[in-house]
Order: structure tokens, then sequence, then C-alpha cells
């Protein structure tokens, strides 16, 4: 299936929830949030938010100064 | 409200939404501006502009030269004060009816007893232990959290009051559930931040703040607006509540 991720194309193996493609992405979630498709997933549930072909993530980066 | 009033917010009172009975609103509220540097600047200042009858100002630091290059509520000449006093007499310039109250760093220990004291909390805080202390004290109190974050070219701007829809509007925690690893932090003392970034973070969240104590327009509750500065982008996303949030959870 196909995924954008912060813009660009990418190809996976369905089935893939969102805490396997941070696995793939090689991100630790400690430090951002994941956005599908205009809506922020909470952390609890990355294992169990199966990902859809077209799926549209942004990955979110905290940013933390005043 | 007497004439000199009436004229100084005449630009208000001339908005449908606001007019004579929101401006008394404004007059009346009482805020906790928690961050005095760089989103603390513009919050203060057009909080102060619009007359809002109470300001909070909690910081403990001093002005230092690298802070002028943001924190326009300062000068020069400030450099080495006590950001609270300097910020009080700022206000104090632009609009003598504001009264202010200073406070010291907010703690774990400290925040629930100042929240208290306010209507309504805004925070443009450098560090994740300051807000997790906020957003836990003003979920107790019941009180509505503006909060504001930047880093480099970016910002991240919310309304937090997870108990006007328990299980449904998120507090802050349920964006960031832990705080990442201190190395990975985007700080500006570190990471560096352009100036205008803060500018437009900071009067963003006034503008969230007189919103809900004019309870007009949609409120940020439940929604995080992102700025990409060097895009020239704004992203506004649902953020929903996090069912196993540890400090707003209606099952936890």
């Amino acid at each position: 299936m196909d995924i954008t991720v912060n813009g660009e194309e990418k190809r996976f193996e369905a089935p893939l929830t969102v805490a396997g493609l941070l696995d793939a992405l090689e991100l630790a979630p400690r430090k951002i949030a994941v956005e599908r498709n205009l809506e922020i997933v909470p952390k609890s549930l990355f294992t169990q938010t199966a990902l859809a072909d077209g799926d549209r993530i942004e990955i979110v980066q905290f940013v933390g100064g005043g | 409200m007497t004439p000199e009033e009436r004229e100084r917010y005449a630009r208000h009172i001339l908005l449908r939404e606001v007019g004579g009975q929101g401006q008394q609103k404004l007059l009346a509220a009482r805020v906790l501006v928690v961050g005095a540097g760089g989103l603390g600047s513009p919050i203060l200042s057009y909080l102060a502009a619009a007359g809002v009858g109470l300001l909070g100002i909690a910081d403990d630091d001093v002005v230092s030269l690298s802070n002028l290059q943001r924190q326009t509520l300062f000068r020069t000449e400030d450099v080495g004060r006590d950001k609270v006093e300097a910020a009080r007499e700022a206000i104090a310039r632009l609009n003598p009816h504001v009264k202010s109250d200073a406070h010291p760093r907010v703690t774990e220990e400290n925040a629930r007893k100042i929240v208290s004291g306010y209507d309504l909390v805004v925070e443009g805080v450098d560090n994740f232990a300051a807000r997790y202390a906020l957003n836990r004290a003003c979920i107790a109190e019941k009180t509505p959290l503006v909060s504001a974050a930047v880093g480099r070219f970016e910002g991240q701007l919310s309304t937090f009051k997870p108990f006007a829809d328990p299980g449904v509007l998120p507090c802050y925690r349920c964006l960031v559930p832990e705080e990442p690893p201190r190395e990975e932090q985007v700080n500006c003392a570190e990471e560096g931040v352009l100036g205008a970034v803060t500018g437009v973070m900071g009067t963003l969240a006034a503008m969230e703040v007189l919103k809900e104590l004019l309870s007009v327009g949609d409120s940020l509750a439940g929604r995080l607006m992102l700025y990409d500065g060097l895009g020239g982008a704004f992203r506004t996303v649902k953020l929903p509540a996090d069912p196993a949030c540890p400090d707003c959870s209606v099952h936890g």
C-alpha cells in the first residue's frame, strides 16, 4: 500500500500499524506526535491503529521553547 | 466604563462579538501568564492592551542580553533586572488600568495554589516539567489552559480544557504523554529560534485567550495548530483525548 509520509510517497507491506511505521522509519515515539489524515493519533493507540492505502501521515516533532 | 476607557477600547466596542459587554468581561478577567519570555512578551502586551483586569506573571529569570532578540517587552536597559518586575512596569506604561501580580517559577508544588486565583492560564514556558505541572493544576482547578511552544522556525498551539467534555477533549499530556529525551528536545537556548516566530505564536496565544474570555469563535480545544515558519504555512489538526492519559482519562 502507498502512504504519504511528510509529503513523500512511500510503499509498505500491509498490514501496518502506526507503531510498525515508526519502527520502519526508525523513529522513537517519545519525541513525536503522529498525525494521520489531519488527526493526531493518541500514543496509546499506536500499536492498534492500522494504516490504510492512501493515508497521509505527518510526523510532528514536539517543540518545547518559550 | 469611564469616558477614557470607552475611548481606549473603542475599536473593541465596535466589534459586534465584543461590544461594551465583552469589554466588561475583559476588564473583570483574571489571567495567569506563565513565562515572561519570547511568547510571554506578545501575550502580556496584547492582554494588557486589551484591558484584561488582572495579569499574573510567573517567571523567576532575569533579563539577559540574548533575550532581547525576541522578548520585545524588555529594553536594553532592563538587562540584569528581574523579568517579572520589568514586565510589570512595561504593562503599567501600556495600560495603567491593568493590575499585575508577581509569582515565582511554577513547580509541581506551587502550581495549584497559583492557578486557583485565575480564570484562565496561558503558558509559554521553556520546559516540559512546568507544562506538566500546569496541566495537572489546571485540570484539578477546571481552569482552561492555552499552551504555546516554539523551536527554531516552528510553533505549536492549543487550548486544553478536558473537564468541558471528558474523554473527548484532550489535556496537554494527551499530546505529550512523556517528556522527550532531554538531548533531543528542541529548545531556544540550544537550538535557537527566530525571534519573529515567538511573536507569531505569542500573538496567536493571546488571540485564543481573548476568545475563551469572550466565549466567541471556535476554541482551539480539541485541535492543534502547527506553524511552519520557513514554509509559510499553518495546519490545524484534530487532537483527541488519549483514553489512557494518566492525567485526564475518565478511566484512569
